[in-house]
């Protein structure tokens, strides 16, 4: 069984910026370890001869001349924003000073 | 509580500085490194953005060639090895000003890798720089910090993001370790930044403005005890963004330094703020897990694959560089070292080359621009080549001066003219009705008024007090309004009161 | 029923063409379909009644002025579509079947959504589809599950579980999907639809929703196989925004679903797609379809590809990377949700973090903390560098059997519909589903669901698959055109019919 702790999903999970409780930190560390254990088999496979895949059908080179293009109007782009102030997106304060 | 620090030479007693710098260009393409908004500086919040900018569901980003072809430019500028094939990656990390909340970059595999840049120093040493890397990414959005004090990110009640900066290509440049540099390690490292800034922007491939932020320096700074080979935890100041800070930064940095490892502590790895106001810098964030960025190839994008072909094509296109410009356009003109470092420190190397060009000697050339032209621009507050004045206007005040149309006074009128707009030399000069009196009739009849007018000093120099004319020549100058050639006045004086001069 | 639902979109654009009936006719008819069995069904989660009327309407205006622009007219205009909600949409909601882009319009068009207002065909509304389309029975969606036409209390497949549902509802006679690890296939498989993931860059993913990037693939949800062809030629070609979209012609997809033929064709069975997992009733079908092609003159090979077994695995760890990646836009800053952390100091990070917890679904923040977990530093190598070899080790697989066969067949998905419930609770159980549909996307090769029949354990839908070789996806249709021609000979007309009824018509008309 893989060893995946709480505190680890804990880790992952401020990474993820997914807020957890302890009780979805605990049932997470449990299905992943389950999860791991199923698909580790893939690192046993392909030795150091075999190049990795990214993309499945390969191309390269693929550009866009610089020539400008359409915008959106302030109004659109700011037209799903949860907060927005003077034509700019809100969020609240980046650093905790209390 | 502020930081302890040693004095500069006590810590370079005990300890050897090691520099290594990231610097983030700014590339001057029509429109963005993934997307086709604009590329553009100081517009209104949000409209230079489209849904890719954005990081809107569904979105892709393609890559643009012209950036591309620019960040070979500048590998091959700094003598780099220009990959064969190489791949954009994502680094991942949240932050608001980042609308993916990843960056898309390069990782493993940059455009270019292993170069070097010579520096040259104020006092002709070079310094030899090695290149890691430069690799191609995206510029964030901009972050405006409210309520608190004004502009910072301390204390702020929330912030506002305007993502018109959001997928700028950038360039970032990274070094190798540099060791060596010592007691020069301040000054190296602002003639680094700036040998990088004068590179991009003789490519053409950067506005290269750094108040602009065109071109950022992060500067990492370890120190090692003196003769040790092992380098010590470093530091990392972010985004100082002129030259004089950053040679104020790696300063502070090495003081800083030097008194927490001379009280037998260990520095702390993390990054620094720097803060113009007060010349020091303050803890950011320490080294922590929260760097793991996660990257992996970026799998909306295929990879790049530059070929030989096309390297050589864009090599051919380089100027030359900046460094050898110098030296050729030195020996051309033929200045002094010191006239020359004048030139290149007052921003007008190009402009006196046009102007040379233009017709004029080197000599009159750097007369016009470094006696005239760059004292003009300083109380104006701009680039001397800003000032409006064409190298064409210069050749024509040269020459109505040289002719003796103009003396030197008026010529200083008639270049104001000139900078107000008001046409070329010759036309100031007629409109504003400055006409050299070289016609010795209305000289001479001045001259006897003045004479007349204060006998004893006239007496004086028939005895001999040759100095004494500047009296009467003044008196000349007054009644002609400035508009007689002051040699020409003291010529005529002297011939009449028949003393030799 | 009514014929107007159950005729085949071609069969629908021959009676426009003719003006037999209007497309206001035909959309409507829809319409009311949908507002009669969608609230059993659930295969909507928007609908586009005036849009789709205003198109439809347009659309008969130009035919009915005849000229240029009644003959300029695409062969599909006036057919109503519905669309999968992970692609976007201007003037419709697009949510991506997850509450944390609950309400959120889209300020532009997806490139196959371009093509299709281009070709003016009724947009009939939004599909629902399991969360961000991470799931196989469309249970994970935050606006309930879609139920399966043949049986209500089954799942229809994921994550486009909508679209099938739809297009087997008769709800609407064509619908677009997403496939990244067989979300097309495997809902085409259990509710007796057709439904083709094209070849990896066939069709743009622009205005796709990535879910995992280098697996994602649109395609056509239909109840034909010339239907699904004319559809992908619609939707497909080269788009420059899409750095990964292939500069190749797609144009020959309904030609090769009219003159369908396995004439000396060698079809090649997987050894590893069947098997242990496999129902009995599935490989009963899926044998009956293989004879049928054997008897049409097909030569039926054996091939095996031994990497396939660990293409689930892999599939696991490069899908999950790049979904954690891909949904970290959805932070609360730019659109969508926000939500203010109950307690504590207000920053952007906790509002991020507590936007992320109530916005995603359970499913969602697995493969999150999952992808999280295998990008890691000091984990890549092992999970995400192993899996991309295992990649290159199945699309050798692909190459060797495509050496022995011109195109491959095997059961879509190992069972048929299964109740609504019952892998909700066991992630693995649900994750082997796409068994047999996920080598396609690993290697980007394209592949096709058609029905195969009823289980006779069951009586369910089986869906059998077909796979050809990468750009060739004009074999699949050929080939597939033959075998639902057989099939339905048999039956007596489309698998469908077979369907039981739903809406008013079970109690006889009176609701
Ligand atoms: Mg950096
Ligand atoms: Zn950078």
């Amino acid at each position: 069984m893989a060893e995946i702790t709480r505190d680890d999903v804990a880790h992952l999970a401020q990474l993820a910026r997914i807020e957890m409780s302890a009780e979805e930190l605990d049932r997470m560390a449990g299905e992943l370890a389950h999860i791991v254990d199923a698909v580790k088999s893939v690192s046993e496979v392909a030795g150091p001869d075999v190049p990795a895949t990214s993309h499945p059908i390969a191309l390269s080179n693929v550009f866009r001349e610089d020539v400008v293009g359409h915008v959106l109007t302030p109004e659109e782009a700011l037209s799903g924003a949860p907060d927005a102030e003077d034509s700019r997106f809100k969020v609240p304060a980046i650093l905790d000073e209390e | 509580m502020a930081d302890q620090i040693l004095s500069f030479d006590e810590a370079m007693e005990q300890f050897d500085p090691v520099l290594g710098f990231e610097v983030h260009v700014e590339l001057n393409t029509k429109t963005k490194m993934f997307s086709s908004a604009p590329n553009a500086f100081g517009d209104d919040p949000n409209t230079n953005v489209n849904e890719v900018d954005l990081g809107m569901p569904g979105v892709l980003p393609v890559v643009n060639k012209a950036a591309v072809e620019s960040s070979i430019k500048i590998g091959l500028a700094l003598n780099c090895e220009i990959a064969e094939s190489c791949r954009f990656a994502r680094k991942n990390y949240f932050y608001p000003d980042t609308p993916k909340n990843f960056q898309t970059s390069q990782y493993d595999e940059p455009i270019a890798h292993d170069g070097w840049i010579d520096i040259e120093l104020e006092d002709g040493e070079v310094f030899r720089v090695e290149i890691e890397r430069a690799h191609m990414e995206e510029d964030a959005g901009k972050l405006t910090h409210m309520g608190g004090a004004t502009g910072r990110i301390q204390g702020a009640d929330y912030s506002l993001v305007d993502y018109n900066r959001a997928g700028v290509p950038l360039v970032e440049i990274v070094t190798k370790p540099i060791v060596g540099a010592g007691r020069r390690a301040p000054e190296l490292a602002r003639a680094y930044v700036s040998a990088i800034r004068e590179i991009v922007k003789n490519l053409g491939v950067s506005d290269a403005r750094m108040e602009r932020g065109n071109v950022r320096c992060d500067a990492n700074v370890s120190l090692m005890p003196k003769g040790a080979d092992k380098f010590g935890i470093r530091s990392e100041t972010k985004n100082v963004n002129s030259l004089r800070s950053v040679e104020h930064a790696v300063r502070f940095e090495i003081q800083r330094h030097a008194a927490v490892l001379a009280a037998g502590e260990k520095v702390t790895q993390e990054t620094r703020h720097w803060h113009e106001d007060t010349r020091t810098t303050t803890a950011g964030r320490p080294k922590s897990d929260a760097d793991d960025y996660r990257y992996f190839p970026e799998p909306d994008l295929v990879p790049l694959v530059a070929t030989r072909e096309w390297v050589e094509s864009l090599r051919a296109q380089l100027p030359e560089p900046p460094a050898e410009r110098r030296k050729r356009l030195k020996t051309a003109w033929g200045y002094s070292d010191p006239e020359f470092r004048d030139v290149v420190n007052a921003g007008v190397m190009d402009a006196i080359e046009e102007t040379i060009a233009a017709g004029a000697t080197p000599a009159a050339a750097r007369k016009w621009w470094m006696g005239e032209i760059v004292g003009r621009a300083k109380v104006a507050d701009v680039d001397p080549a800003d000032l409006g004045v064409s190298p064409e206007a210069i050749v024509e005040l040269n020459g109505l001066v040289e002719g003796g149309k103009l003396n030197n006074k008026m010529a200083g009128q008639v270049l104001d003219g000139v900078i107000a707009g008001e046409g070329t030399p010759t036309q100031v000069m007629e409109s504003r009705g400055l006409v050299l009196v070289s016609d010795d009739g209305p000289l001479l009849e001045a001259i006897d008024a003045a004479l007349a007018a204060q006998p004893d000093v006239a007496d004086k120099i028939r005895g001999g007090k040759v100095q004494a004319v500047g009296a009467i020549v003044g008196g000349v100058m007054k009644a002609t309004r400035g508009q007689a050639d002051a040699g020409r006045v003291r010529e005529l004086i002297l011939e009449k009161l028949g003393v030799n001069a | 029923m009514n014929e107007l639902i159950t005729s085949t979109a071609t069969q629908l654009a021959e009676k426009l063409s003719t003006k037999e009936v209007s497309s206001e006719e035909v959309t409507q008819a829809h319409l009311d379909r949908i507002a009669e069995v969608d609230e059993e069904v659930h295969a909507f989660l928007h609908v586009n009644t005036e849009e789709a009327l205003a198109v439809a309407r347009e659309v008969d205006s130009l035919r009915a002025a005849g000229g240029d622009d009644a003959a300029a007219l695409h062969p599909l205009a006036g057919v109503p579509i519905a669309i999968k909600d992970l692609i976007v949409t201007v003037g419709q909601p697009t949510t991506a079947g997850s509450r944390i882009l609950e309400g959120w319009k889209s300020p532009y068009d997806a490139t196959v959504i371009r093509k299709i207002r281009a070709a003016k065909l009724p947009m009939l509304g939004k599909t629902n589809l399991d969360e961000f389309a991470m799931g196989s029975s469309t249970e994970h969606s935050a606006f309930g599950p879609t139920r399966n036409p043949w049986d209500l209390d089954r799942i229809p497949g994921g994550s486009g579980g909508g679209s099938a549902a739809a297009v087997a509802a008769f709800e609407a006679p064509l619908a677009l999907g997403t496939d990244t690890g067989g979300s097309i296939r495997q809902p085409g498989a259990v509710t007796g639809t057709v439904g083709v993931k094209p070849t990896y860059g066939a069709v743009s993913r622009y205005g796709a929703i990535a879910m995992a990037s280098s697996l994602d693939q649109i395609g056509p949800v239909s109840r034909s196989i010339l239907d699904a062809a004319l559809l992908q030629e619609l939707i497909g070609g080269h788009d420059p925004f899409d750095s990964t979209s292939l500069t190749d012609s797609f144009d020959n997809l309904a030609e090769a679903a009219r003159n369908g033929s396995v004439d000396g064709v060698r079809i090649g069975i997987v050894k590893e797609l069947g098997g242990e997992g496999f129902q009995a009733g599935v490989e009963a079908r899926f044998r009956d379809a293989v004879e049928l092609l054997r008897g049409a003159g097909a030569e039926i090979v054996e091939v095996s590809c031994p990497n396939f077994k660990y293409a689930l695995g892999a599939y696991y760890l490069i899908m999950p990377s790049e979904v954690s990646s891909n949904l970290a836009k959805f932070d609360g800053v730019r659109y969508g949700l926000r939500v203010l952390p109950k307690d504590g100091p207000l920053t952007i990070e906790r509002v991020m973090g507590a936007t992320r917890a109530a916005g995603f679904g359970d499913e969602a923040k697995r493969r999150i903390i999952l992808g999280t977990y295998a990008l890691s530093a000091g984990y890549y190598d092992a999970y995400y560098g192993s899996a991309q070899k295992v990649r290159t080790l199945i699309q050798r697989d692909f190459d060797a059997a495509f050496e022995k066969a011109d195109i491959l067949i095997s059961p879509t998905a190992p069972t048929t519909a299964f109740p609504l419930g019952e892998k909700l609770d066991d992630p693995l159980a649900m994750y082997l589903n796409d068994v047999a549909t996920i080598p396609a996307n690993l290697a980007g090769v394209p592949g096709l669901s058609l029905p195969g029949g009823l289980a006779d354990e069951d009586g369910l839908p089986v869906g059998v698959q077909l796979l050809a070789p990468a750009r060739e996806d004009a074999r699949l249709y050929k080939v597939g055109a033959v075998l639902e021609s057989l099939l339905e000979a048999q039956w007596g007309g489309p698998l469908l019919a077979k369907a039981p009824v739903l809406g008013t018509e079970k109690t006889g008309g009176v609701k």
